[in-house]
């Protein structure tokens, strides 16, 4: 890269011009920033050496309803978004919610439909739409990463580790979701022996923390999990499952929710909206709801680079 | 908008038809016995409606999904009594309650939604 302000008013109007819908992330010498898009700190831009993917969610590949008829159209105007990057992205996640109803020709045409994007790779991790009937093994016949047949699964990548979990199982009632405690033990597993400094990317569906209880916005033993990942010089959680952008960083964890490709939520609590359903916006007004994000590893920089863009911008 | 059914049969664990078809049988079946008292829950808005339902043994009870997010009638504890699977809008899952006692049930996929069906053989008279 030549200019590094230059580069920093490229990504800044960029910014500007995408306004939500996707977020990039890069990574770089493994650690992530996000690239003039969320938090108060000097933005970063990616060089050639980092490493960029783009986060999607909540796709609802099913879903016909009023508040959005076409989520394989939107889904197909996200993808396009991510063919427009002038930056390839390494890979593509996918952070739950894949079909709406768990139907094997949702899982189908999903994965259809993922195998589009010009990447190497997507990654997904179930959402409880994904795995309503069966739990998970419905998902598994078309999201199995691994071969291990469980959901969740890890691996490395421009020198950063991601971590897929599942946290729409051990639902019990009148609980917010959970882990289990046989994830946390080979979470424990998968993180021990590795360098505190080695960047941590964690991708999961229901927030990581709890952003409304009453909504089971939450994961109710995610603590369990932060203990584990705390330690980790850079930890970054991309999360789902709530159709809006929101954040918080604890320390040196960051927690990230992103946008639907399929319909807006309310947001947390809202007045005068008892749950948590779709909501009808004018026609007009969708694809500024829905989204993807860019996400970059900014080589010297903790915090990962991200851009939240919208359909319509 | 198409509606389906989801009755719980003791052999097959859920057998699904359709409303149409289902009244067309009944229809079709005047020698069959009595059919059994009815009483409905309804989910909307992220709530069984009531929470909280006594009934008669022997009463069938009919749950209807009027949310656009699935929902699911599923039993708390571990016997699966209430089993229904993934119901759209517009579903609806049916049990017949022939025994008395609590069932607790919930909605996997969204856990805080919880509710009770009481089987009273007293149900008629106390209500």
């Amino acid at each position: 890269m030549n200019d590094p302000r230059l580069d920093r008013r490229e990504a800044l109007k960029c910014l500007s011009a995408w306004s939500a819908t996707a977020v990039v992330w890069t990574l770089s010498g493994g650690v992530p920033s996000a690239l003039g898009a969320t938090g108060s700190g000097p933005t970063a831009s990616a060089g050639s050496g980092d490493l960029t993917f783009v986060q999607i969610s909540d796709t609802h590949i099913g879903f016909r309803r009023d508040a959005n008829p076409d989520v394989v159209g939107s889904l197909r105007r996200a993808i396009a978004d991510i063919h427009a990057l002038p930056q390839r992205p390494a890979f593509v996640v996918h952070t739950g919610d894949v079909s709406h109803l768990s139907k094997p020709e949702e899982f189908g045409s999903a994965r259809e439909l993922l195998a589009e994007i010009k990447v190497d790779r997507v990654h997904t991790v179930p959402g409880e739409h994904d795995t309503i009937d069966d739990g998970v093994a419905g998902y598994l016949k078309f999201f199995d990463h691994d071969g291990k047949g469980r959901a969740w699964y890890s691996f490395d990548q421009g020198g950063a580790h991601f971590v897929g979990l599942t946290n729409t199982l051990n639902f019990k009632a009148g609980t917010m979701a959970s882990l289990g405690d046989e994830q946390l033990a080979w979470l424990k597993a998968d993180l021990s022996g590795r360098a505190r400094s080695t960047p941590v990317v964690v991708l999961a569906h229901i927030p990581m923390w709890t952003i409304w209880e009453p909504w089971g916005w939450g994961t109710s033993d995610a603590a369990q999990a932060m203990e584990l990942l705390r330690p980790f010089g850079s930890v970054t959680v991309l999360n789902g499952h709530i159709h809006q952008v929101m954040q918080k960083v604890e320390g040196n964890v960051s927690l990230h929710t992103a946008m639907s490709l399929a319909y807006p939520l309310p947001a947390p609590g809202a007045a005068g909206i008892g749950e948590p359903g779709p909501v009808k916006v004018p026609e007009s007004e969708l694809g500024k709801l829905l989204g993807t994000r860019q996400v970059s590893i900014v080589r010297g920089k903790t915090e990962l680079a991200m851009i939240d863009r919208s359909l319509d911008r | 908008m198409t509606t389906r059914t989801f009755r719980a049969v003791r052999l097959a664990p859920c057998v699904t038809l359709c409303a149409a078809a289902l009244g067309a049988m009944l229809a079709l079946s005047p020698g069959r016995a009595a059919e059994p008292t009815t009483k409905t829950v309804d989910i909307a808005k992220f709530a069984f409606v009531p929470r909280e339902i006594t009934v008669e043994p022997g009463t069938r009870l009919r749950w209807t999904n009027h949310d656009e997010t699935p929902h699911t009638v599923t039993s708390q504890d571990g016997r699966k009594v209430l089993a229904s699977p993934g119901m759209d809008v517009g579903d609806q899952y049916e049990f017949v309650f022939a025994t008395e006692g609590d069932f607790a049930y919930f909605c996997t996929v969204h856990p805080m939604m919880t509710g009770v069906v009481h089987v009273r053989k007293s149900a008629g008279k106390a209500s």
